[in-house]
């Protein structure tokens, strides 16, 4: 007996838009399962999980400051992933986008105006972007696999940054500490409504970023040539649109906007540079960018959802006593019931029963 | 309203959540950076907790929060922390001293106690802090005493002026036996990466030391003596189990006589800011019992250890020079604090550049 994948020849439209949903169905009753098994009442962990973070108001603030570089940085792979290619270096260049947008505060401590706070945004999106060109130019060029390139530069990003913080960019008044001065008030990305919380102007970009490109992929030329490529690149030559092209787009849109999420982080939510801003909010993108399905509007919602398992894991660690690790593997049965519904809408499966063992006979004409 | 509702349909569905708190009981809630489980920094603070409980018993509560990143989740919770209740919380890396000063200025009825930080920017609160070079100049002087090599390896964690403190306290103790003592040292960029940690090891024992310290937190560099049958110091919790015959001893951070006092002073509303950097005297530094070497070494190490707790002798005493032969410490003077927490130098005999 073996499993076989048969494709269908026509994918369900209903079950396309229920998947998502079914997953996290899923993923609950799979997590429930989990909690009994460790002792836990399953009922009291999964409402620390998704319900306790959401009846504060400072929580919902910090569901915001947890989901802004989650959604800013999926939207930009949506594009990527899309017109097939394969950025997986948005770690990267959330770091160096958060380095080149705190050079003025960093190294310019005295120029204060209202006119810092614009440019490190712009600086943010320009070294995002630089950082991603390399591996795209390297595809373009050279047809590099853009995989490899592009992760391999998030550890140069990570240690460039570790050795800024450690050496150069050091705070002179810091007892030699790894970490730059705190930037000044107008190096400070505003929070949207400081009496309540501390969310900060990040998620209305992130909100932004998501709306514009979704207008692109939907409504524009553009959008039709990102998913024509994507999907069909001898189509899209006919067509007259350039592959290197669409590579270099790809690739610049999501290192911008992964870098706008560096800059937004590290002036909206941690204050200075550390040797380590992200907690692989780079890569957790990638899942957001596939739960969403790769539309700007899902991954909106996406980004929420992962937000709050982030949350909710340390509401049920402090309350139900559930070992920070439960969240991480919440986090893998969400991508992994995803990835079964989708795989369940393009193929159906087919058990085969295997035929009885063949003889000798049969095998050496092979 | 709204949330009222909430919270019924909740407790309808899901028959929940129990919490209701005794208001008498003090609240104490720890953060650490690592798991539990580390056997080093962070399972040492929860040794600590685990003391707390024991001698304060029903009059207190604890809670914690494991591998919490240092950074933006980092406030987010110690908040959740303030809100939840605590009434005094500990966050036990330095990489948190933003963060707690920033929350404590929002909650000031909750108190706040920031390990190995220097910030104190609202009056509720505190810093506090181990002198662990003193363990280190007791480790010097053993294995100056042992090596017949004399070379130890020395597996460093991040070049931050407590690390660099370390290595020349561990030099200083090993020149006051063999005044040609040689340090070789390895900077894993790490405070938990077992594979690191063992291959800096290996690499060390390739290049001939025959006894091992580390200023990393996991047990991989004594496991790696001991395979090679090499003798090492253990680091922040006591290791013997994983060298049995290896382990010469180890600096085990004891916090629990702190937070069982900090805890108490909160309960007897005697809690006021303050900066401890507390080493043998109060309790802090711990040396794990001294093992594998000969009565002489031990009674030697034993005696040094009573010098550092009575005050007779402090590690930091002149004359010492600096790396380049220029004098730093004059005969008999002592470094001053300031100077130790912010220390960027090395001593003179060390032969290693400091990353910069």
């Amino acid at each position: 007996m073996r499993i076989e994948l048969v494709k269908r020849p026509q994918r369900s439209a209903l079950f396309s838009m229920l998947s998502p949903f079914i997953a996290l169905g899923l993923t609950l009753v799979a997590g429930a399962a989990l909690f009994l098994a460790l002792g836990k009442n399953p009922g009291e962990a999964l409402y620390y999980y998704f319900v306790d973070p959401l009846h504060e108001t400072w929580s919902l603030h910090e569901l915001a400051v947890k989901a802004a570089p989650l959604i800013l940085i999926a939207v930009g792979l949506s594009v990527c992933f899309r017109s097939n290619n394969w950025n997986i270096g948005a770690e990267g260049q959330f770091i160096i986008g958060a380095m080149a947008g705190s050079i003025l505060p960093v190294m310019f401590p005295d120029f204060q105006s209202w006119v810092v706070l614009p440019l490190m945004l712009l600086l943010g999106v320009a070294g995002g972007a630089a950082y991603a060109s390399i591996p795209a130019v390297l595809k373009a060029r050279f047809n590099t696999s853009e995989i490899l390139t592009s992760l391999m530069l998030v550890y140069v990003a990570q240690l460039f940054l570790d050795w800024m913080v450690r050496g150069p960019w050091r705070n002179p008044a810091g007892f030699n500490f790894p970490e730059t001065r705190t930037f000044h008030a107008f190096a400070t990305l505003p929070e949207i409504w400081p009496a309540s919380g501390r969310a900060h102007w990040g998620f209305i970009f992130a909100l932004l970023a998501a709306l514009v490109l979704w207008f692109v992929m939907t409504r524009t030329l553009k959008g039709f040539e990102i998913r024509l490529l994507g999907q069909s690149p001898r189509a899209g030559r006919f067509a007259g649109f350039s592959r290197e092209k669409m590579v270099l787009f790809s690739f610049l849109v999501s290192g911008g906007l992964a870098g706008l999420a560096g800059i937004c982080e590290v002036s909206g939510a941690i204050g200075q540079l550390r040797p380590i801003i992200s907690p692989g909010y780079g890569f957790t993108a990638i899942i957001i960018a596939f739960l969403g399905r790769l539309n700007p509007l899902g991954i909106v919602a996406a980004g929420l959802v992962l937000a709050l398992t982030y949350l909710g894991g340390e509401a049920a660690q402090i309350s139900v006593g559930l070992s920070d690790k439960v969240a991480r593997v919440f986090q893998g049965m969400i991508l992994f019931f995803v990835l079964a519904c989708d795989t369940l809408i393009h193929y159906r499966i087919r058990l085969v029963a295997e035929p009885a063992v063949r003889g000798e006979g049969a095998r050496a004409d092979v | 309203m709204k949330r009222q509702m909430l919270a019924l349909a909740a407790s309808a569905f899901l028959a929940l959540p129990g919490a209701a708190l005794a208001q008498d009981k003090t609240k104490a809630c720890f953060i650490y950076v690592g798991p539990i489980g580390d056997f080093g920094w962070s399972y040492q603070h929860h040794q600590g907790v685990l003391q707390l409980e024991e001698e304060l018993g029903d009059t207190v509560e604890t809670a914690y929060l494991e591998s919490v990143p240092e950074g933006a989740d980092a406030e987010r919770a110690i908040e959740r922390f303030a809100r939840s209740g605590c009434d005094i919380i500990f966050t036990t890396s330095f990489g948190y001293m933003d963060p707690t000063n920033k929350v404590a200025g929002r909650f000031p009825d909750v108190k706040f106690e920031h390990a190995t930080g220097y910030k104190r920017e609202h009056p509720n609160v505190s810093t506090y802090n181990s002198r662990f070079y003193e363990g280190r100049y007791v480790q010097g002087v053993i294995a100056a005493s042992l090596s017949k090599a004399g070379v130890a390896g020395y597996i460093a964690s991040f070049p931050i002026p407590e690390v660099v403190m370390g290595i020349n306290a561990f030099m200083l103790g090993a020149q006051s036996v063999n005044p040609d003592f040689k340090v070789k040292i390895v900077w894993a960029n790490t405070w938990f990466d077992p594979g690191k940690e063992a291959d800096a090891a290996k690499a060390l024992i390739d290049q001939g030391v025959d006894i091992i310290t580390q200023h990393t937190d996991s047990t991989a560099p004594m496991q790696v003596a001991a395979e090679r049958g090499i003798k090492a110091f253990g680091q922040a919790s006591d290791m013997i189990e994983f060298g049995p015959e290896t382990q010469l001893t180890s600096i085990v951070d004891d916090w629990g006589p702190y937070y069982i006092r900090r805890v108490k002073a909160v309960q007897d509303g005697t809690w006021e800011q303050s900066d401890v950097w507390g080493g043998f005297a109060e309790g802090h530094v711990v040396m794990a019992p001294y093992a594998n070497m000969p009565d002489e070494v031990k009674a030697l190490a034993e005696e040094t250890e009573e010098k550092i707790r009575s005050g007779e002798f402090h590690p930091f005493t002149g004359p010492i020079n600096r790396q380049d032969g220029t004098p730093w410490l004059a005969a008999g003077e002592v470094a001053d604090d300031a100077t130790l927490l912010g220390m960027n130098f090395y001593v003179e005999g060390i032969d290693d550049q400091l990353p910069n």
